[in-house]
Order: structure tokens, then C-alpha cells, then sequence
């Protein structure tokens, strides 16, 4: 599949962008300044961005926990996430939500989610709507590899296969469920063989190329819109922080890091870039200082926005 | 009007909004050809087709999220869990996914489905066939429970619940499906939140849910023989509960007895006691009685089954109790 260069170059920003929002989080969570969990995305940013770049806008994703680089990727607005991460009121959720619970339906974002496998049983549901409806939307359900072990991400691939529903399942395996690496959660080898119990594709790919995401989860995609079912895709990729931030890690060898931190997705898709002419230092550089300064603004936007009244906490239980 | 079973009143519903609107669409297991393990979804699927009568695996979470991820994204799913007792495996789609979407979402979801579910005593089907779990949805913030109890309200209520915006736990009482009553032809929407005063009396209020409440009104005959005039009351939905209409009867009649199938250890009868002992205290003239199962599990044996079942004969107990 050949990705054209505007394609390309919108994909490295993306996944700067990324990049940007999770560090800067890392910065404010260690100064206290977010409350709760969060969950950050570093490392993994080309699985959602190589497979969010293969939508159209009304496509639909549902994601996770660690979700900001899937919102990120589908269109999400970076003051509204921001805003709502430091439980502001003109967050995407007016606070009600935080960090794993960021939606935005409008962009076909049907949110994070805080149940680890909770994500399936709901994308299949938008694809069905798709199927009933007889339009060509397509859904990307993220999940994770602890969730792939989890009952209802196997009833879902199951409905998705026997109804043949425009569903991909894109699996970010970090190698760790929490504290716990998946040789000892799985004895296969790859997720992506699991998709031979439900007779669809199974495809293993680099997770740190977001080209070779971004093909793979293309040829689902084409499958699912076409009407060939639903398709399994595993991005093998790593996350650099812990499960959370405040995590010290004592789970895992620091040379672990160091070997995929020289796996980085971003430096590693830039030289290739320049390599190819599609982008030259100075544009990545304008690119990185468009984006510090489209972060900046979320941050004071965030920063500037009013608290939730505590008498707004009434609204929103029913329509 | 016609005299109708509460299942075909159900049944009258389903067909009537899957007519009016092409949004509406059921799923669950046996639904299909089947008609459903009871029979509710009779001869839909003949008239509207494989695609809006689904038959799923039996995966009940598959089920509950298929139904959220469609109404989330525009249709109006109506799903049925073949007994509550099943809801045990998949909680988490319906408590912290559906019913929460709306609010985490900050207001920008909406979640317009129906999951209808029987319950209830009665038939030999045991602990995990049998349960009546109203009191766990009721502390659900984001679902509405409906408890019809007569046909009529079956049809009425269900038909609220398609076009209401919002997941609706619809339970219906297994061993009601066979009683009759008038039911009108026409698709008429029953407002949530609004009790039936079964019978007027001025002695004792008599709250009763879902069957129960036909329990209360046999128990209600059996009163006025003794010159004890009893006030029924069938609360339709718990939630929304219509405090109101129950605090208005007690302030009448001065003594309440709540009654449901369900455990009685933190059922709804609890809440309701509360909600009546915070809102008018000062009216009562004795205790609030509740009647409810044994904490046990629904045993399986005739004479077991029965002594779980609260009788007539319990609440006759309760309100000579009150008012001898």
C-alpha cells in the first residue's frame, strides 16, 4: 500500500503531538497538579496513529485506559483533553470523566474506558448501528494485551466474526499487564493467533512502525468496509513509563527500556522521512514548535477554565 | 381495548414500535425464529426479518454491549437477557458502561435501550432461574427499572421504554405472562414514575411490586372481611419511584407495609421504608413492615419454593399486626 506524503507527514505529526501531550502530562502528574490515575501513552504512539490514519472522520474507535493517543490520533481536540484531565469544566466530559473516560461522539470517539476489555462488546455495537443503517462506517476497537485475555474482548471477536461486523481489532501489546509480562498471562506466543478461533485474519506487526500499522490495519479496514467481517491486527510495541505514573516499575530490567527506547516509532519514522525527501530537518523542526505552541494553548486553556460548580454534579445521570 | 395476556400485551408493544420506527431492533438469545425462551418475541421475527430480530451467542455481555454500542451510536436496541439471573455475567456492561456512558461523557452520549429480563419464583427453575434482582438496578445511577405488573402496563410501559432516551431495565415477572386483562389496541405510552393505586382503602398502605402487588389485592379481600380497609399501591417503576403518591397514601392511612418477591435483606422495600420514614414520620402510627423472601437462594422443591415466595397470608399477618 503505497501512503502519500501528506499522509506521511501527517502522521509524524501526530504522533509528536502525542509525544508532546503525554510528556508534558508526566511533567504535571510529578507536580501534583493532575489528580488520579493516568495512564501515559509513550512509546506506543504509531499503533494509534498508523491505525486512526487509515479512518475517515465518521469511522468510529473505542478505546482505553491509556487512551490519549487514540483521541489524539481520531481528531481530539487537545484543550478539551486537557481541560478535562485537569477536571476542568470545559472539558470533553465538563470533569465528569478525567483521563479514562474521554469521549467525543461527535468524532466517532465512543470513549476511554476504564474496564480493561470493557471496549469490545461496545465497538461491535457501533458496527452493527453501521451494518443496520447499510453505511460503510467502520469501527477500530484498541485494546490491550491483558485484555485480550479478558472474556468479553473473546465474546466480542466472536459476535464480530459470526455477524461479520466492520470491526478491527487492534491490539497494542506492551508486554505487560500491569506488573504482569504477558509469558506469564498467555501461553501463546502471539494474540494475533487467537483470530484463527474465530476465522478472520490474524496479523502480527511492528508496532513501532507506523507504516507497517498503518498497512495492515489499512487491509482490515478495506476487508471490514467492503463487508469481509472484522479482522485481528497485534501491534508488538512497549510502554516506556509504568502502568501508571507513580508506577516504580520494580517488574521490569531498565535494559528492557533502553532497548526499545532505541526503538523509538518517532525518530525512527523521521529518519526514514528525510531519508526519502518527504521531510526535511527544518519542516520536522517547524512541525515540533507548531505543535509546543498548539500544546501551550491547551495548557492555558486548561489552566484558565473555572472548576465544575459542586451543584453541576446532578446533571448529566439521564438524558 | 381487548382482553390480552400480559405476554401478548408485551408482544403488542414490541411489533407497534418496531412498525412506528425503523430504529427499533431486538437482540438476544432465542429471540429469533425461537420466538423467545418464553415466548415474548413471537412472530417478530416472521414480520421484520433476521436483520432487526437478531439471535446472538450466549454471551451476555456481548449482548448488553452490542446493545450499547448501537444505541450509542443512534439506534434504539431492545435486548433480552433470557432470565435476570443471568446479568451475574455481564454487570459490567450494563452498570459501568451503559448506564455511565451518558455522565462520564459528560452529558454527550445518550443510550436509548431496553433490556428486558423475566424474574421471579414460581415455576421449579431454581436458584439461578428465579431471582428477582430489582434492588440491584435500583442502585444504579443511569438506568430506569420498570416493574410492570398487568398487562396493560406491560404494553404501556415497555412502549415508554423504546422511546425513552435512556437504558431502561424492563423485568417482567415470569408468572405473570399468562394473566389477562384489557389492553388498549393503540400504541399509548405509560408515563415512568407514576404509581396505580390498585384499590383505595383508609387503614393500612400497601406497597407491592410486580406480582406482589396481585398478592397485596388478595390480601386486601381478605382485610375488608375483618373491617381493615387497605390502600394498594403498585409503584409500576422504582426508578423512578413515585414517593409521593406512597407518602400521600400513608399520610391517609397512617401505616405502611411494603411487599416484594425479592430477598428482603436491602430490597427495595428497604428504601421505600426509608424514603416514607424521612418523608412522613410524623404520620406514622406504627412501624413500617416489610415483607420479602428469606435470605436464602430460591430453592428448588415445591413446598421450598413456596415458603420463599411471600404469601397473601403474610401480609393479612402484617396488617392485622398494624391495625388489630
Amino acid at each position: 500500500m503505497s501512503i502519500d506524503k501528506e499522509k506521511m507527514i501527517q502522521m509524524f505529526a501526530t504522533m509528536t503531538r502525542i509525544r508532546q501531550f503525554e510528556t508534558k502530562l508526566q511533567e504535571f502528574f510529578a507536580a501534583g497538579k493532575i489528580p488520579g490515575f493516568v495512564h501515559l501513552y509513550i512509546g506506543e504512539e504509531a499503533v494509534a496513529t498508523g491505525a486512526c490514519a487509515t479512518l475517515r472522520d465518521q469511522d468510529y474507535i473505542t478505546s482505553t485506559h491509556r487512551g490519549h493517543g487514540h483521541l489524539i490520533a481520531k481528531g481530539g481536540d487537545l484543550k478539551r483533553m486537557m481541560a478535562e484531565i485537569f477536571g476542568k469544566r470545559t472539558g470533553y466530559c465538563k470533569g465528569k470523566g478525567g483521563s479514562m473516560h474521554i469521549a467525543d461522539v461527535e468524532l466517532g470517539i465512543l470513549g476511554a474506558n476504564g474496564i480493561v476489555g470493557g471496549g469490545g462488546p461496545i465497538a461491535n455495537g457501533a458496527a452493527l448501528a453501521s451494518k443496520y443503517r447499510g453505511n460503510d462506517r467502520v469501527v477500530v476497537c484498541f485494546f490491550g494485551d491483558g485484555a485480550s485475555n479478558q472474556g468479553t474482548t473473546q465474546e466480542a471477536l466472536n459476535l464480530a466474526s459470526a455477524w461479520r461486523l466492520p470491526v478491527v481489532f487492534v491490539n497494542e501489546n506492551n508486554g505487560y499487564g500491569i506488573s504482569c509480562p504477558t509469558c506469564k498471562s498467555m501461553a501463546v506466543a502471539d494474540i494475533a493467533d487467537r483470530a484463527a478461533a474465530y476465522d478472520i485474519p490474524g496479523v502480527v506487526v511492528d508496532g513501532n512502525d507506523v507504516t507497517a500499522v498503518y498497512e495492515a490495519v489499512g487491509e482490515a479496514v478495506k476487508r471490514a468496509r467492503t463487508g469481509d467481517g472484522p479482522s485481528l491486527i497485534e501491534c508488538k510495541t512497549y510502554r516506556w513509563r509504568g502502568h501508571f505514573e507513580g508506577d516504580a516499575c520494580v517488574y521490569r530490567d531498565d535494559c528492557e527500556l533502553e532497548d526499545w527506547v532505541k526503538k523509538d516509532p518517532i525518530p525512527r519514522f523521521e529518519k526514514k522521512l528525510q531519508a526519502e525527501g518527504i521531510l526535511s530537518v527544518e519542516k520536522a523542526e517547524a512541525i515540533r514548535k507548531a505543535i509546543a505552541a498548539e500544546l501551550d494553548a491547551a495548557i492555558a486553556f486548561a489552566e484558565q477554565s473555572p472548576l465544575p460548580e459542586a451543584s453541576e454534579i446532578l446533571e448529566d445521570v439521564y438524558a | 381495548m381487548a382482553m390480552k395476556t400480559y405476554l401478548q400485551a408485551l408482544n403488542d408493544a414490541l411489533r407497534q414500535e418496531m412498525e412506528r420506527d425503523p430504529d427499533v431492533f431486538i437482540l438476544g438469545e432465542d429471540v429469533g425464529q425461537f420466538g423467545g425462551c418464553f415466548g415474548v418475541t413471537q412472530g417478530l421475527f416472521k414480520q421484520f426479518g433476521e436483520a432487526r430480530v437478531k439471535d446472538t451467542p450466549i454471551t451476555e455481555s456481548a449482548i448488553i454491549g452490542a446493545a450499547t454500542g448501537a444505541a450509542a451510536t443512534g439506534l434504539r436496541p431492545v435486548c433480552e437477557i433470557m432470565f435476570v439471573d443471568f446479568i451475574g455475567v455481564c454487570m459490567d456492561q450494563l452498570f459501568n458502561q451503559a448506564a455511565k456512558m451518558r455522565y462520564m461523557f459528560g452529558g454527550k452520549a445518550k443510550i436509548p435501550m431496553v433490556l428486558r429480563a423475566p424474574q421471579g419464583a414460581g415455576i421449579g427453575a431454581a436458584a439461578q432461574h428465579s431471582q428477582s434482582l430489582e434492588a440491584w438496578f435500583l442502585h444504579m445511577p443511569g438506568v430506569k427499572v420498570a416493574m410492570p405488573s398487568t398487562p396493560e402496563d406491560a404494553k404501556g410501559l415497555l412502549i415508554t421504554a423504546i422511546r425513552d432516551d435512556n437504558p431502561v431495565i424492563f423485568l417482567e415477572h415470569k408468572m405473570l405472562y399468562g394473566i389477562e386483562g384489557e389492553v388498549p389496541d393503540e400504541a399509548i405510552a405509560m408515563p415512568f414514575g407514576q404509581a396505580a393505586i390498585r384499590r383505595e382503602g383508609r387503614d393500612v398502605t400497601i406497597v407491592a411490586t410486580s406480582k406482589m402487588a396481585h398478592t397485596a389485592l388478595e390480601a386486601a379481600e381478605t382485610l375488608a372481611a375483618d373491617g381493615i380497609s387497605a390502600e394498594v399501591i403498585d409503584p409500576r417503576t422504582i426508578s423512578p419511584l413515585d414517593t409521593q403518591a406512597i407518602v400521600d397514601s400513608v399520610k391517609k392511612t397512617h401505616s405502611l407495609i411494603v411487599a416484594h418477591e425479592a430477598v428482603k435483606t436491602g430490597g427495595v422495600g428497604a428504601e421505600i421504608a426509608a424514603q416514607v420514614a424521612e418523608a412522613a414520620f410524623d404520620y406514622l402510627d406504627a412501624p413500617i413492615i416489610r415483607i420479602g423472601a428469606p435470605f436464602t437462594p430460591v430453592p428448588f422443591s415445591v413446598p421450598l419454593e413456596q415458603a420463599f415466595i411471600p404469601s397473601a397470608a403474610d401480609i393479612v399477618k402484617a396488617a392485622r399486626r398494624l391495625r388489630g
